[in-house]
């Protein structure tokens, strides 16, 4: 036996009429771990935790929660796991007391109602009807369901989208909790700030692929730093410092704007600074920048996009792109 | 990752207790909040229990002007499972196709196939509720035909018994199909008309197929309620031979298959996007 909790395996989904979701992605997580699926909308986060949760059945690669398949062995998994969809699920017309009830009815070990929900913060609210319910308590009465058979595992697909700032920290503080007590945790975001704070590792996911995977550290750290600036009129990129030696890895001129992009910001900054002191240059709109796990998700995105342009594969673009622009490299 | 700290085995979480979920455990939890909503939903509530306990006797002035002679029926045996019809089709029926959409609109159930539930005991936790209000209304009504109508007691008690039993089974089934094409609550209202209408008409539960042409007759006996009226009024009156009662047995079974193959086959259990 293994020990990871989650095993996904070139893992594809396809929907009918033939639109594939998940493209062929392999994750593990191991028990007690928080693992992330990060990506924007329609990048196949959902897709692939509903096979997970034995919702659905894969297109073709394999699926373990627990050691099992959780589509065809779903009576060894269901009482074990607990599940939060992206959207609630509650008759409005029921009270948060009745919704819970009737879950525990249908939940393996299901603990005290009231436990369960002063854990979510909703204590007191046990005969309001779910309809008058905001939305934020609406969610944590989701979270409330999910943890009513204490899972060993837990999805939570998109938990704190609809929640305020406090509400958002709140949930945070809660999934911290439980995953110190054991319980790992998958949880589907596409904020940026929500994976940088509780997972310990995630995976990036961009139009059904794993774009990049591995702990925050290492994703931001397989990505450059950026330094962005004006020249004046009258200057162009040639007359900078030698970029390559310098240790420039990529640069974009656009207009009189320049991109560079380096694994050494320290040392480039200096030198074009020093530079720009010495030939009495101003940077309009300087801005350094070390690598976060927002750029690189926005280099992330950016470059798997143009893969797939360069490959023909593409499936939806959305918005303005810049056509434009002129791309060079240096090396 | 060292090996060490691999797994803690499950045992050492805290004793997950006996408290396993069985079965009739789930499908109580779901009938009894269905009760509630039930209970809760004043309209439907209204047609459910009003419909078939009041209008059948608002036919009684029709059944009687009716050409009974030579049928073997008598107004009551008219009525009764006219009575009984309306129970199904607004009780159980009507009742079930908006629930299972509102619970569908709602992701109820979407929501409830993530945990331990399995898909027919969330069809039929929701159905049972309006499976035994049909039930009882179905005995209240039986006993208000033999006392005002004058009916007076079955005569093959079983076949009676068999009819409803089909009917209780078959409608519900009728409405998960008929739910299929139901977007909303709205819209249900309206995709339960062409059954309802062709039930009313056609099975023998306003017009007795006896009265009918024969041509027409065997067509609309082929109608999913029409074995059930069949049944349960040739059951009454004693005059129902085994030939025809297996006949009948065997449209309601096919009517039956059908239902679940389609619920299988078609069911959403999530709104269209």
């Amino acid at each position: 036996m293994t020990d990871q909790v989650i095993e996904v395996t070139d893992l594809r989904r396809r929907y009918t009429g033939g639109f594939e979701a998940v493209r062929g992605i392999s994750f593990t997580a191991g028990r007690g771990e928080l693992f992330a699926l990060l990506g924007t909308n329609g990048a196949g986060k959902t897709s692939t935790v509903e096979v997970l949760e034995g919702l659905a059945e894969p297109a073709s690669g394999t699926v373990r929660v627990l050691g099992h398949d959780p589509y065809r062995e779903r009576d060894a998994v269901r009482p074990r796991i607990g599940v939060m969809l992206q959207e609630g699920g509650f008759p409005s017309e029921l009270t948060v007391d009745e919704t819970l009830r009737m879950w525990a009815g249908c939940t393996s070990g299901a603990r005290p109602a009231a436990e369960v929900l002063e854990s979510v913060g909703l204590t007191g609210r046990g005969k309001v009807r779910v309809k008058q319910l905001s939305g934020g308590e609406k969610r944590r009465l989701d979270l409330a369901t999910a943890l009513l058979g204490d899972p060993e595992v837990l999805f939570l697909d998109e938990p704190t989208t609809g929640l305020d700032a406090e509400g958002r920290r709140e949930t945070w503080k809660l999934v911290r909790a439980l995953r110190e007590q054991g319980t790992t945790v998958l949880l589907t975001t596409h904020y940026l700030e929500e994976a940088e704070n509780l997972a310990d590792r995630l995976a990036i996911l961009h139009e059904g692929r794993i774009a990049a995977t591995g702990t925050v550290a290492e994703v931001v750290a397989s990505q450059p730093a950026r330094i962005s600036f004006q020249l004046p009129e009258g200057y162009f990129p040639g007359d900078l410092p030698p970029l390559a030696e310098l240790g420039v890895t990529g640069h974009e001129v656009e207009g009189r704007t320049i991109r560079l992009r380096t694994d050494r910001l320290q040392q480039v900054a200096t030198a074009l600074l020093t530079w720009a002191e010495h030939t009495g240059v101003r940077l309009d709109r300087l801005d350094v920048r070390a690598a976060s796990l927002e750029e690189a998700f926005l280099q992330i995105a950016q470059e798997a996009t143009r893969t797939a342009e360069e490959t023909g594969d593409i499936r939806q673009v959305g918005g303005s792109r810049r056509t434009n622009q002129q791309k060079e490299t240096v090396r | 990752m060292s090996p060490t700290d691999t797994v803690a085995p499950p045992a050492a979480r805290p004793a997950r207790g006996a408290a396993t979920t069985t079965p009739a455990g789930r499908l109580l939890a779901l009938a009894r909040a269905e009760l509630t909503l039930l209970g809760r939903a004043k309209g439907t509530l209204f047609a459910a229990l009003f419909v078939p306990l009041v209008v059948p006797f608002t036919m009684k002035s029709a059944a009687q002007e009716m050409d009974l002679k030579g049928t073997g029926l008598s107004v009551g045996s008219v009525l009764l499972p006219s009575a009984i019809a309306f129970s199904l089709l607004f009780a159980v029926y009507s009742t079930l196709v908006s629930v299972y959409a509102a619970r569908r609109q709602e992701l109820v159930l979407k929501r409830l196939r993530t945990g331990e539930v399995r898909d027919t005991e969330i069809l039929a936790g929701a159905a049972l509720p309006s499976v035994a209000i049909g039930l009882v209304q179905s005995l209240v009504l039986m006993g208000m035909c033999a006392v005002l109508l004058d009916v007076g007691t079955p005569g093959a008690v079983h076949y009676v018994a068999l009819g409803l039993v089909l009917g209780l089974v078959m409608f519900p089934l009728l409405a998960a199909v008929t739910s299929i094409v139901s977007q909303s609550v709205e819209s249900a209202q309206v995709m339960v008309m062409p059954l309802l209408i062709a039930s009313l008409i056609g099975s023998g539960a306003t017009v007795p197929l006896e009265v009918m042409p024969d041509k027409l007759a065997r067509i609309c006996e082929l109608l999913p309620l029409s074995p059930v009226i069949a049944l349960i009024r040739g059951g009454w009156t004693g005059e129902l031979d085994a030939g025809e009662a297996l006949r009948a047995l065997a449209i309601a079974v096919a009517w039956i298959v059908v239902g679940v193959f389609a619920v299988r086959r078609w069911f959403r259990w999530e709104p269209r996007r």
